[in-house]
């Protein structure tokens, strides 16, 4: 029993000594955050290592909230993110030591998006939070056919949704009937297969597949998103921890510059200016 | 005597229609993964890093990111494993301490995989700080597949004869001599199967890499055990639900699957060729 | 006598054994350390019986109902699928079927078992939710009949080898006793054979329910994620799983929703250990029979 006891602490003891050396090397850049800004890093990545063949870049996904916990975490270099930081994770970023840099790399707006066969044109911002929050249930009392609506959402924690949840709904709930998936690509994919859903996805996530309607008798448009006219666009970020300096300065560089702002419109998002 | 007859016949064909169901559900199966992967396969497909924002390009950097999984794994979890099924199976005191590891390895093989995702998060990740890395990913696979290890390899063990041990033993050989050079090579086939169906399951588990090695993408292979890797199963669910393309993605999420069965399934089809060929050829 | 190296060995191989046990605990550990604090704010009957699950909202709720209800009723449907193919498919190849075919049937049942679980989950997701919403002109194909077919033909393997097994070390004296007596085989299989072969069905139906309620890519992909209470087959639910993948991946290490995940894995674990606990039993008391 003694015996047992000794062996089984050092064995505890072995396996928490076992990972220190983590070390992470200067030509390795790591990316995590939103999925709306995947396809912008991604294709950038791609771009930038075939300018500077000796740098890796590694992008991952998991939502604009893992970024900005990674970053807490120091695990990665960068955090994408469709959504400013919030103050609270300013907070939590600063209590562990890390001072958050925030660097706008392209706008995008949210798209409300509906099946091709929807006659629906417009819905105003009370429309849209009263379809989510499951106070209209059918397309008959926005002037559409008399068709049950299929609410289409993102997962809680994306930043697509956290943006959609402060410029439209308001913080209201979202109705628990409404699905919750987990990209924009599912959305567009659920809407544009579902003739009574409605769905919002990042501009350049939408396809000829789906209908987008005006918001307000605004349609989003690389003017009316890049003026904020249009009632639900925003920017997407990238934050790193401090100034961004070395090779991930240069990275940020490059995607701000007109050769990475190239990549951001081919990818269907709206340039800075 | 003759509604006995139909009832016979009735549910004899019942059974039959279920093996039917299945084989058909099966082969659509089969059949659909094939038909839509075989279109995307090239050489090109498997040699290279995807490109244009993963519409085009290859999966080379995911099937490496799996074998590095994978082997690293099975580095660390079979002589775990197959120390443990010594102990169990030969030294055995006290007994109830085999007992506790007993209960523990039945308590293991039933744990859902995400859990050892999480697992693998709060300890590797996040409590010894190996990041997300193929290291971090690589033992916590390599706790998922313990307890098949340790079963194959203990049933392996208890396999061999009474008879060969003994006559070890009377020959003068120690209990440590009588284990290596009588008992596991006598048992090595069975503990190779059992290690190879292993593999097969950790190839393909997703839940537990995806919060501590899988990676969107990344043109280079590992460097190091500290680096993040891509991985065939995460890559499947990240283009089927990330990324702007789906239409030009579903194909290459298809493309990836079929590489990916193909791998295990021929893996799988190893183990069980041999331990078919054991079981024709061994007398005792 | 015995030599230090002898001592030595026995030794390394003890403490591989202990490992095991290490494992264990640090899963345990590492979920109830990082959810348990979670009950400090809210309580566990609210855990467990409020319907709103509002992680990330300001004023965020955690009621994990509705999400206990998806994994149930997606495990149930997949049972419902698994037990009659499974089990029949294990009978028929047991009993019925030519020696041939059964050569053949065993080993390509083993070898689907092998199939990773993201695979069925992108045929679910790309080709039968597509397929079955056109077919019964569904809003989604993503709900719980599809996830549950998914899963189903999932579990139908792991039902199917082990009740073979267990069919087929029933004493074949019985069947030629009952054959004697001039009972059908089909009487046979239903009075005999089934009764003798009871625990280890029931086990390997256990072992399909552990499986099914811990799989996760299947119904993060095919299961629709509504936190809601489905009122037909044909709702999208979140099973507890796919919540804990879909959102962990969202959370700040160490807030609410953190924990309230870790909270989902204790109540996961705790399911399927004693599922597997159960299982155990069975099996033990066919052994000693």
């Amino acid at each position: 029993m003694k015996k047992t006891i000794i062996l089984l602490s050092i064995v505890v003891a072995l396996l928490l000594t076992l990972p220190l050396s983590a070390q992470k090397r200067s030509n390795q850049i790591t990316t995590s955050g939103s999925t709306t800004v995947l396809p912008i890093a991604q294709a950038a990545a791609e771009a930038y290592m075939d300018k500077y063949p000796n740098i890796n870049i590694s992008v991952r996904g998991g939502g604009s909230g893992v970024g900005v916990a990674a970053l807490q975490n120091g695990t990665v270099d960068i955090a994408n993110s469709s959504r400013p930081m919030k103050s609270k994770e300013i907070a939590a970023c600063k209590s562990k030591g890390i001072s958050p840099s925030f660097y706008a790399i392209a706008n995008d707006g949210i798209a409300m998006v509906v099946h091709p066969s929807n006659t629906v044109k417009n819905l105003t911002v009370a429309q849209i939070r009263d379809i989510y929050t499951g106070k209209i249930k059918n397309w008959n009392k926005v002037g559409g056919p008399n068709l049950p609506i299929v609410i289409i959402s993102r997962d809680v924690a994306s930043g697509t949704f956290e943006v959609f949840n402060e410029k439209a709904l308001k913080s209201a709930k979202v109705d628990g009937t409404a699905q919750m998936l987990a990209s924009n690509n599912a959305v567009v994919t659920t809407v544009a297969s579902t003739p009574g859903a409605i769905g919002y996805a990042g501009l350049g996530y939408v396809n000829k597949d789906v209908k987008v309607i005006q918001v307000a008798g605004v349609t989003p448009t690389e003017a009316t998103i890049k003026n904020a006219s249009y009632p639900l666009s925003r920017k997407l970020y990238m934050f790193t921890n401090g100034k961004a300096k070395g090779e991930i300065g240069k990275f940020i560089v490059f995607i701000q510059s007109a050769e990475g702002q190239e990549i951001v419109k081919k990818q269907g998002f709206i340039s800075l200016n | 005597m003759i509604v006995r007859k139909t009832k016979n016949s009735l549910g004899i064909a019942i059974l039959g229609l279920m093996l039917f169901f299945t084989a058909l559900f099966l082969i659509v199966f089969l059949a659909r993964i094939f038909h839509m992967g075989y279109d995307v396969l090239s050489w090109e497909f498997i040699s290279s890093p995807p490109r244009e924002a993963m519409t085009a390009g290859g999966i080379y950097p995911a099937i490496i990111g799996t074998f590095w999984l994978t082997v690293v794994s099975i580095a660390v979890a079979l002589p775990l494993g197959i120390l443990t099924a010594i102990y169990l199976v030969s030294y055995g005191k006290p007994r109830w301490f085999v007992q506790i590891v007993k209960i523990a390895i039945n308590t293991l093989a039933g744990v859902p995989s995400i859990i050892y995702g999480l697992f693998g998060m709060a300890i590797f990740v996040n409590l010894m700080k190996m990041d997300v890395s193929l290291l971090a990913g690589s033992l916590t696979l390599a706790v998922l597949a313990l307890p098949v290890i340790i079963n194959a390899a203990e049933e392996a063990m208890r396999g061999v004869p009474h008879e060969f041990r003994e006559a070890s033993l009377a020959l003068g050989a120690t209990e440590r001599q009588t284990i290596l050079r009588v008992i596991l090579p006598t048992a090595f086939p069975n503990i190779l199967t059992g290690t190879i169906i292993s593999i097969g399951r950790v190839a393909g588990e997703t839940a537990p890499i995806m919060f501590t090695a899988a990676t969107f993408y990344s043109r280079r292979l590992p460097q190091s055990p500290f680096d993040e890797v891509m991985a065939l199963p995460y890559h499947i669910y990240a283009l089927m639900t990330e990324g702007t393309h789906a239409a030009k993605q579903v194909p290459i999420a298809y493309g990836t699957a079929l590489v990916l069965m193909f791998l295990v399934l021929s893996i799988s089809a190893i183990a069980i060729a041999i331990r078919y060929k054991i079981r024709k050829t061994r007398k005792w | 006598m015995i030599s230090y190296k002898d001592k030595l060995f026995k030794g390394i191989t003890y403490v591989a054994s202990l490992f095991v046990i290490v494992f264990l605990f640090g899963i345990i550990y590492s979920i109830f350390r990082e959810g348990l604090p979670l009950f400090n704010v809210v309580s566990i009957k609210e855990f467990l019986t409020s319907t709103e699950w509002y992680p990330t909202h300001a004023e965020p709720e955690f009621g994990i109902y509705t999400l206990l209800l998806g994994s149930f009723y997606v495990t149930l449907g997949a049972l419902l699928i698994a037990i009659p193919l499974g089990l029949g498919s294990a009978i028929f190849i047991s009993e019925v079927a030519s020696p041939k075919l059964r050569e053949i049937a065993k080993p390509v049942i083993e070898l689907l078992a092998s199939i990773p679980s993201v695979v069925y989950g992108l045929f679910g997701m790309a080709f039968l939710a597509p397929l079955l919403r056109e077919w019964l002109d569904l809003q989604t194909g993503l709900n719980i009949f599809s996830s549950s077919i998914i899963l189903g033909m999932m579990v139908v393997p792991i039902i199917a080898s082990m009740s073979e097994d267990a069919i087929s070390t029933v004493p074949k004296s019985l069947r030629e006793a009952s054959f004697a007596l001039g009972a059908t085989k089909w009487e046979t299989i239903t009075r005999v054979v089934l009764p003798a072969a009871k625990s280890g069905i029931i086990g390997s139906v256990l072992l399909g329910f552990g499986r099914a309620i811990g799989e996760t890519m299947v119904v993060l992909m095919v299961s629709g994620g509504s936190a809601q209470i489905p009122k037909s087959i044909f709702d999208s639910v979140r099973p507890m799983t796919s919540t804990i993948a879909a959102e962990m991946g969202e959370t700040v290490i160490g807030d609410l929703h953190y924990q309230s995940l870790f909270a989902i894995s204790i109540v996961l674990f705790i399911i399927t250990f004693i599922t597997n606990l159960i299982t155990e039993l069975v099996f033990l008391k066919r052994s000693s029979r």
